[in-house]
């Protein structure tokens, strides 16, 4: 990288593993993940903060990696799909055929992960209204609904 | 409903899912970046001008910039590109048609690089006046988008007349059931109709990553036809076919928008410039100016007699192609096509129109043609119905056509029971039954031509591991194609699931398949799968026989087993010297027309009318998939599913605004909003219906487009019944307040 672009150093965790590294202060999270850090599963959609597809957790909290500088991550925890591999709402989307071409679903389950620890995902009207910001233009809505309704009752176990 | 398979008719869990969700599943911008070039693309930001000057200079000045490539670098190539009309610079030549035209392309070592450099290149433009409405493009006397001759792409279909006026193709249906059509005593209804653009919005942009190497081009590309983006890409570089490898890793939904041809050129202009691997990624702002939903204007007239029998259509159609034709005739034709309804006219005139302007081009999309023809003539049989106190369903299925007759002269004859399809949505709406006011209830019945060609082959392969390995041209685009695919080889080899493997394409190895689209994955490539592996099960048994020592008529072979009734063995014995495997093809499906099968758009719906507000909710709707055979029942519900959530954007809201300088005004998903979670319906329901009726697989034929012309349909039909005439699209709560108080002022006393 040339002279005026700062390269901080910076030290994230992500899905349980140090990882740090020098970038250029104009790399996303979403892109250090994917393009440095072969993490891919987190896909890039929009690219600009408005389908979803990017979700990831940094400190257990939803926020749209591609509107995130990976430099502010310094310090911080960050989950990724990839960091999920054992959450029930894999299986329960399975089950339910909760998607179809897949390009939202990582972002979907990260999303319904946090709603469900959070505590709102008890009624059918707050998952909707939650998961609203999580785009599938598939149209798999009513499997994602269902898919996360059963997990959040608790009775997929 | 028809008993199922072993493996067809059965809901199997897609084998791919996991995949999908661990992040294995490799997606084209998922494909390894090492060493590879990033490409962000400048456009113009003006509709119709000529180029005065680029200059690159400060962009050169970038770290990490590698290259700005313009026009210029590509003088020595014809690098014009269209698959039905070659009209379509790789890059602006002088002359800017749409605001987002690709003028030039920066090539740096990162995206970030990249991206500062692009804002840099200083363009002058002088501009000129732009054409941005359908009507007075094709009006006389107006000046033309292109003033050269078209000339026909590789695609298009010898003998189609290309015009010189903006209005450059037109798709004409004339024919009379009757000498000396009389209108005498008929009632006619007679209005002008408007579509509004609309965008595709695949969740995944268009990705391609392309080379330029010794032996040829290399790309890969999240496409829907990889063959004929390597017949495009052969044809603008000036090489064989076998010099170009297109290959499609998953790919994050279409619905049209990645079909035929989209940034396969730039992306190799800008790797043979370069010398180096790069990787182009749209994002949403570039995929909409990239390819959309034709706008459309419509006149449409209709004439029945006052004992309900229908008389006479006639219809005018304009379709904005925008700046360059890319499907945009083929769009018409259907277009036209949907404009006749499937009844039994005396006499049908139609003219649909594919119109050049200074917008941005526009391509295929889910259900073309029905989406915007459907809902029109529908709305015209509905306003009859009115005026002649007969029951809507009622004077729909006096006037139907029955199977086997003649929808369009030349074509498949009708090859479904339509009679039945509406009578079943009828039953599920509770039709005849009160509702309260401002409530609706809406059906709608149509038909469009599916399948388009023939042209799909494959291979299945017993490899040595006893896995069987289908090779067909079909892309996994979240429909589930290959899942549908590995349930017939499972079914006709008597093998379990887990058995078959469905491989990615590569036009190197994978046998030719026209595209992915026209709802011919399962029907048409299906049934080239299911003949290839009838004739792998006849190689198999034969070699049994020899194997074993036995006639052929004393083997059975069921669960991946060859059994002569005392004793069995795996057919992976017959491949341990070598894989075996056999061809088949869809050439038996060749007819006339592009209408393989007659894709059905059956549907209803039920509407609440805010009449403060506007706004319009949606209980209940109900569609038909009348698909001859359902290969997997759950796949085939999922499709109608999707495409209802598409249908409620496109009817309710979505629609790309463009200022009155032709520049897209909500580029982005702010502003142009599609159906979130909040949007469904309370109630769907979707009705499969079996009859074996189909020309595929097992008695199949194809679904998931049907819905976009039935369901838009039938969603005007509720509104209207609730007490609002619509003539436009969408039905957004201003639009719907607007009409209410037309209405209310119309009929108010005095």
């Amino acid at each position: 990288m040339g002279p005026g672009v700062r390269e901080p150093t910076t030290t994230v965790t992500v899905n349980g593993a140090r990882l740090v590294a020098n970038l250029d202060a104009r790399v996303t999270l979403l892109d250090a993940l994917r393009d440095r850090f072969g993490l891919t599963g987190t896909k890039k959609g929009c690219d600009q903060g408005t389908c979803g597809s990017c979700t990831v957790l940094v400190d257990g909290r939803r926020v749209l990696s591609c509107l995130t500088l990976f430099a502010q991550c310094d310090g911080r925890q960050v989950t990724t799909i990839e960091g999920l591999a054992d959450h029930p709402l894999r299986a329960a989307f399975i089950k339910h055929d909760a998607f179809q071409c897949g390009y939202c679903t990582p972002g979907q389950i990260v999303s319904a992960a946090a709603l469900i620890r959070e505590g709102r995902a008890g009624r059918d009207e707050d998952i909707r209204e939650y998961m609203s910001g999580n785009l599938c233009r598939c149209g798999a809505y009513p499997r994602i609904l269902a898919a996360i309704r059963e997990v959040a009752s608790g009775a997929h176990a | 409903m028809i008993p199922a398979g072993t493996a067809v008719g059965r809901s199997v869990v897609r084998p791919d899912l996991a995949a999908k969700l661990s992040g294995a599943a490799v997606y084209g911008a998922d494909l390894p970046v090492a060493g590879v070039l990033h490409v962000k693309l400048l456009r113009s930001v003006v509709a119709h001008a000529r180029i005065a000057a680029v200059d690159p200079a400060a962009a050169l000045e970038v770290p990490g910039v590698v290259a700005v490539v313009t026009a210029a670098d590509l003088v020595d190539l014809d690098a014009t590109w269209g698959h039905y009309v070659r009209d379509r610079p790789i890059f602006a030549d002088g002359v800017v048609r749409f605001a987002g035209e690709i003028v030039a392309a920066v090539a740096a070592e990162t995206e970030e690089a990249a991206a500062a450099a692009v804002t840099t290149i200083e363009v002058e433009y002088d501009e000129l006046p732009a054409l941005l409405d359908v009507a007075a493009a094709a009006a006389p006397g107006a000046a033309r988008v292109h003033d050269r001759a078209p000339r026909p792409g590789f695609a298009c279909p010898p003998g189609t007349e290309l015009g010189m006026d903006n209005a450059f193709y037109h798709h004409g249906l004339q024919h009379e059931r009757v000498a000396e059509v009389d209108e005498a005593g008929a009632v006619v209804v007679q209005h002008e109709y408007i579509f509004p653009a609309v965008y595709q919005y695949a969740m995944e942009p268009h990705v391609v990553v392309a080379s330029w190497e010794p032996d040829g081009i290399s790309v890969h590309s999240s496409c829907q036809h990889p063959f004929l983006v390597r017949q495009e890409l052969a044809t603008v570089f000036g090489l064989p076919l076998e010099r170009v490898r297109v290959r499609v890793p998953f790919v994050g939904g279409g619905f049209g928008s990645k079909s035929y041809t989209k940034m396969e050129p730039v992306a190799v202009a800008v790797a043979r410039a370069v010398g180096r691997p790069v990787r182009l990624v749209n994002r949403v702002e570039d995929a909409m100016v990239t390819t959309r939903r034709h706008g459309m204007r419509c006149r449409m007239r209709t004439a029945v007699r006052p004992d309900g029998r229908f008389v006479s259509r006639q219809a005018w159609i304009w379709m904005d192609t925008g700046a360059y034709a890319d499907n945009g005739p083929t769009v018409t034709m259907v277009a036209g096509m949907a404009a006749v309804g499937p009844y039994r006219w005396d006499r049908v005139d139609i003219d649909a129109a594919c119109v050049y302007t200074h917008l941005p081009p526009s391509g295929s999309y889910r259900g073309f043609g029905a989406a915007h023809l459907q809902w029109v003539g529908e709305s015209q049989v509905d306003e009859v119905a009115a005026l002649l106190g007969i029951d809507r369903l009622e004077l729909r299925l006096r006037n139907l056509l029955d199977r086997g007759e003649t929808l369009i002269p030349g074509q498949r004859p009708l090859d479904a029971d339509l009679a039945g399809d509406l009578r079943e949505v009828a039953k599920r709406l509770d039709w005849g039954g009160a509702l309260p006011a401002w409530r609706g209830r809406g059906i709608s019945v149509g038909v469009s031509p599916a399948g388009v060609s023939a042209r799909s082959a494959a291979r299945v392969e017993l490899r040595p591991d006893g896995r069987v390995m289908v090779l067909v041209g079909s892309q996994e685009i979240g429909q589930g194609a290959r899942t549908v695919h590995a349930q017939i080889a499972a079914e006709v080899l008597g093998l379990g699931m887990e058995r078959v493997v469905v491989l990615p394409t590569d036009t190197d190895h994978t046998p030719y398949d026209r595209s992915t689209g026209a709802s011919r994955s399962t029907t048409v490539a299906g049934l080239a799968v299911q003949r290839a592996s009838e004739r792998l099960r006849t190689a198999l048994l034969a070699a049994a026989a020899e194997h074993g020592g036995v006639p052929v008529d004393e083997l059975t072979l069921r669960d991946g087993r060859i059994s002569t009734g005392k004793r069995s063995w795996d057919i992976a014995e017959l491949a341990a010297a070598g894989p075996i495997g056999a061809d088949g093809d869809a050439s038996e499906l060749t007819g006339a027309g592009p209408a393989l099968f007659w894709e059905v758009c059956v549907a209803g719906a039920e509407v609440s009318v805010d009449p403060e507000t506007g706004l319009v909710e949606v209980p209940r709707v109900v569609t038909v998939a009348d698909v001859g055979r359902a290969v997997n029942p759950s796949l085939v519900e999922r499709q109608d599913e999707g495409c209802t959530l598409q249908v409620i954007g496109n009817a309710f809201f979505e629609e790309m605004r463009f200022s009155e300088d032709g520049v897209l005004l909500n580029d982005s998903l702010l502003d142009y909003r599609v159906p979130t979670l909040t949007d469904v319906p309370a109630e769907m329901i979707c009705v499969i219906v079996e009859n074996g009726d189909g020309p595929g697989p097992f008695g199949a034929k194809g679904c998931g487009e049907g819905v976009f012309g039935g369901l838009t349909a039938a969603l005007v039909s509720a509104v209207t019944d609730a007490g609002v005439p619509v003539r436009e699209l969408p039905m957004s709560p201003d639009r719907v307040w607007r009409w209410i108080q037309q209405t209310t002022s119309d009929t108010a006393p005095g």
